[in-house]
């Protein structure tokens, strides 16, 4: 190995300090909440108390977060891999306007969009305080996100070819969707997923306007639990949502690796 | 393997006044009348643009030929049916594998597609596979492959749903010249074996050569010549045949008295045409001269090939003509030399 000089020291040096000054917040809010008193200090002791206290509490917000993230990553499957497809095989003007149109509710601010879903629908009582006019708002905000890393992952292939080969051999559009497509996405699909279902449950500009008491969601929570609770609590509730968002995120990770690498590698 | 001969009956495909004009008004292909006859290996051959590889899409079902237009296969009228009724086997350029199945799984698909019984499937998968001498590669993934491997598998796929027609669309381009010589014999094997109606497209003449039974020469959408490929090297109906296909040499001049008179010498020529000014004929028809000659010229270029040299020579035309000579001399680039060349063998175009 090649001595390592002065400059790689310095390079180290640097990226271990940003590491620290992203992480050492996190650990402290962290610590924040299981100390039993936060102005005395991690002496007063730790406790679970705290974490206890949002389980009872916010429970509800927990369990709203995950299954609108996972509401919302079925509405972005369903309408998102067919549109990318679309997208992938029609390469016209149309379709680039089309695609770039997608992003808007990226572009433009949450609370625009939060706002002009309430001025639109906000009479229609029944939708308006229903966890799906949060759905709503979420799905418009990810579904560029799928749309976008399905459809790398599709113009990266010879999809076309792909597809005549599998028309000559007699396979109706349906079988091709469904034998061709959708198989040669996988890592763009779960791409897409992996984004969709993080930015639905750490969503809070849009979710902050769309929500009502009785149906808010973890970072809605967060924010109510920042601002009326001790520091101890709102600390212990960033807690809990680590927990909740990391497993998911290792285990989407998992998932998105793709199984040839596997195999390659047990031959090897 | 008798399963292999047997075979789907093959089919005779005709082409009646096909024309394409793509959405932006681009003419692809000129209105075109082709009969195919059934077991029989036709090779559209022709520069890129010139409309060979939409004639074979029209064929396959890719493209709808321009109303009017009509694909007959046995007769039966099938311009309105989609590829994935026509029971065509196509081989791309590209391979097209499908990536996320292996090799056992691309050559079974359409079987699969066809939903026969499990059992069948892996029969044929494996007949298949030994036809293509493949065997070792059954487990493998398509990234796993080599570029002359994935050709085989591409072609066991077509082969295995017992296609009536096999349509290829430029096969062997994207592989290396050694390869492409063994896969070029092995595929005509193939074909004179299963006796299956082939469409070839390639803008390579020795392989339009080796695999064509008949030559189809496209220009620009239109067909410039159909016919036996020696027909169409030593009778090519246009310049752009005789040009296209192998080397041409050609000198202006004049027919006199039974002989064509250039800059360089005289050629006799006694079925000349009277008004011809130029004249055309292949670098095997030009032999060096020791005495009484043709024509005179100076070598300004000499390539060693090893079983032969090929000769440029100045003949006083802006386009050295080209010959090629067995001899072991050493040729000096300036050097004066001496040419016959065969009356047979010149052409007016």
């Amino acid at each position: 190995m090649r001595r390592r000089g002065p400059i790689f020291l310095a390079q180290l040096v640097f990226t271990l300090f940003v590491c620290a000054f992203l992480v050492v917040p996190v650990i402290l809010s962290m610590l924040a909440g299981l100390t039993v008193n936060y102005f005395v200090g991690i002496q007063s002791g730790l406790t679970l108390r705290w974490v206890g206290e949002v389980w009872s509490g916010y429970r509800d917000t927990i369990f709203l977060s995950i299954g609108i993230a996972l509401a919302c990553l079925a509405c972005t499957l369903v309408l998102g891999v067919p549109t990318a497809y679309v997208l992938a095989r029609r390469q016209n003007a149309l379709a680039r306007a089309l695609e770039e149109l997608l992003v808007m509710p990226v572009a433009v601010p949450g609370l625009a969009t939060a706002l002009a879903l309430i001025v639109t629908y906000g009479a229609v009582g029944g939708f308006r305080t229903s966890w799906v006019f949060i759905l709503v708002g979420h799905v418009l905000f990810t579904l560029p996100f799928m749309v976008r890393s399905v459809l790398a992952v599709l113009m990266a292939i010879d999809l076309k070819s792909l597809e005549e080969g599998a028309a000559s051999l007699g396979a109706s559009f349906r079988q091709r969707f469904f034998h061709i497509v959708l198989p040669n996405c996988r890592s763009g699909i779960l791409a897409g997923a992996l984004m969709v279902v993080t930015l639905s449950m750490g969503e809070f500009n849009m979710t902050w306007l769309l929500h009502t008491p009785f149906n808010k969601t973890l970072p809605v929570g967060l924010a109510d639990a920042y601002a009326s609770l001790r520091l101890e609590i709102a600390s212990a509730y960033t807690l809990v949502f680590f927990l909740v968002i990391i497993p998911l995120l290792v285990a989407l990770q998992v998932l998105s690796q793709p199984p040839r690498t596997k195999s390659r590698a047990k031959q090897e | 393997m008798t399963a292999i001969s047997e075979g789907a009956k093959s089919i005779s495909i005709a082409l009646q006044r096909c024309a394409k004009t793509f959405k932006d008004g681009t003419r692809a292909l000129e209105p075109l009348d082709l009969a195919i006859d059934a077991g029989e290996t036709v090779v559209f051959l022709g520069p890129s643009g010139c409309g060979k590889t939409t004639t074979l899409r029209i064929i396959a079902g890719l493209e709808a030929p321009d109303t009017g237009g009509k694909v007959l296969f046995d007769g039966a009228d099938v311009t309105s049916l989609s590829i994935e009724k026509r029971n065509v086997g196509m081989v791309f350029q590209s391979y097209a594998l499908f990536p996320n199945m292996g090799v056992t799984g691309n050559i079974g698909y359409g079987l699969k597609v066809r939903r026969r019984p499990r059992a069948e499937i892996a029969a044929r998968v494996s007949e298949m596979l030994a036809m293509m001498r493949i065997e070792p590669l059954a487990d493998r993934s398509i990234d796993q492959l080599s570029g002359g491997q994935r050709q085989r598998v591409a072609l066991a796929r077509a082969l295995a749903v017992q296609p009536s027609a096999l349509l290829m669309d430029e096969p062997l381009t994207a592989l290396d010249a050694k390869l492409r010589d063994s896969l070029r014999l092995e595929i005509d094997q193939l074909l004179r074996r299963l006796g299956i109606t082939t469409i070839y497209v390639t803008h390579d003449q020795a392989e339009a050569m080796a695999l064509g039974d008949r030559i189809v020469v496209m220009e620009h959408g239109r067909v410039a010549q159909v016919g036996r490929p020696r027909e169409i090297y030593q009778r090519p109906a246009t310049r752009f045949v005789a040009e296209f296909i192998g080397n041409m040499n050609r000198l202006n001049g004049s027919v006199r008295e039974g002989a064509f008179l250039t800059g360089a010498g005289c050629i006799p020529w006694p079925d000349a045409p009277a008004d011809a000014t130029e004249v055309f004929f292949r670098p095997e028809d030009v032999t060096l001269a020791e005495t009484a000659s043709h024509i005179n010229g100076s070598i300004v270029g000499a390539f060693f090939l090893g079983d032969r040299t090929r000769l440029f020579v100045h003949v006083g035309e802006a386009r050295p003509l080209v010959m090629e000579t067995s001899t072991r001399r050493n040729f000096q680039r300036g050097e004066a030399v001496s040419l016959n060349i065969d009356p047979r063998g010149l052409m007016a175009l």
